[in-house]
């Protein structure tokens, strides 16, 4: 592999201080909406942060499959959960 | 065939070709986490997260491909970026779709 291993190193400290972003959100939001978007954006940045262990690894065979199936649990938990909130009346 | 079977500078090329959509990606993932701290309300941040961090993992992911060389795991990574930028816009949207019938109230310039 060519690219040094550093450079993979500072791509998964910075993708993991993105997460820490989306947690302030998550935890602050003043809608439950808010909560949603963030547990979205963190779910996105775990399916990235698979890929570039998996790179770093040399197993992407491997994470990938992992990080597809963490992308399809994603998108039928966030779905239910606005699904939900839509059929609800009053606002939180 | 992996990236380590191409010729010296073929090596090169194609990794500094990913390093530099890998830190493109990164760029915008910064953009995204910022927006989703400093604007004022869901549907803007709604706007932050969907767009800009699908466009920033489809970057960050095309860098990664590409330095795998032209094997298997391309295809595989591939199938990851085109199911990130289907499912996000999707999540995004029932998530806003949700927040506007269940009645909040739209930023505007009267609030700041």
């Amino acid at each position: 592999m060519n690219l040094p291993i550093v450079f993979f190193q500072v791509v998964l400290i910075s993708i993991t201080l993105l997460i820490g972003a989306y947690l302030y959100r998550v935890l602050r939001g003043p809608t439950v909406f808010d909560r949603v978007l963030g547990l979205n954006g963190i779910s996105t940045k775990a399916i990235i942060l698979l890929v570039v262990i998996g790179t770093v690894f040399d197993r992407v065979e491997m994470f990938v499959v992992i990080s597809t199936g963490y992308a399809l649990v994603n998108l039928i938990g966030s779905l239910a959960i606005a699904k939900y909130l839509e059929e609800r009346e009053e606002v939180l | 065939m992996p990236l380590s079977e191409f010729p010296e500078a073929a090596q090169l090329l194609i990794s500094i070709v990913a390093a530099g959509l890998i830190l493109v990606g990164l760029f915008f993932l910064f953009v995204a986490a910022i927006g989703v701290l400093r604007l004022p309300d869901v549907f803007t941040r709604a706007h932050a997260v969907s767009l800009t961090d699908s466009v920033g993992a489809l970057f960050l992911l095309s860098g990664l491909a590409l330095y795998q060389g032209f094997t298997i795991n391309l295809v595989r990574i591939l199938i990851v970026m085109v199911l990130l930028y289907l499912l996000n816009p999707v999540i995004a949207h029932a998530t806003v779709r949700s927040a506007n019938r269940s009645g909040v109230e739209a930023w505007t310039r009267e609030d700041s």
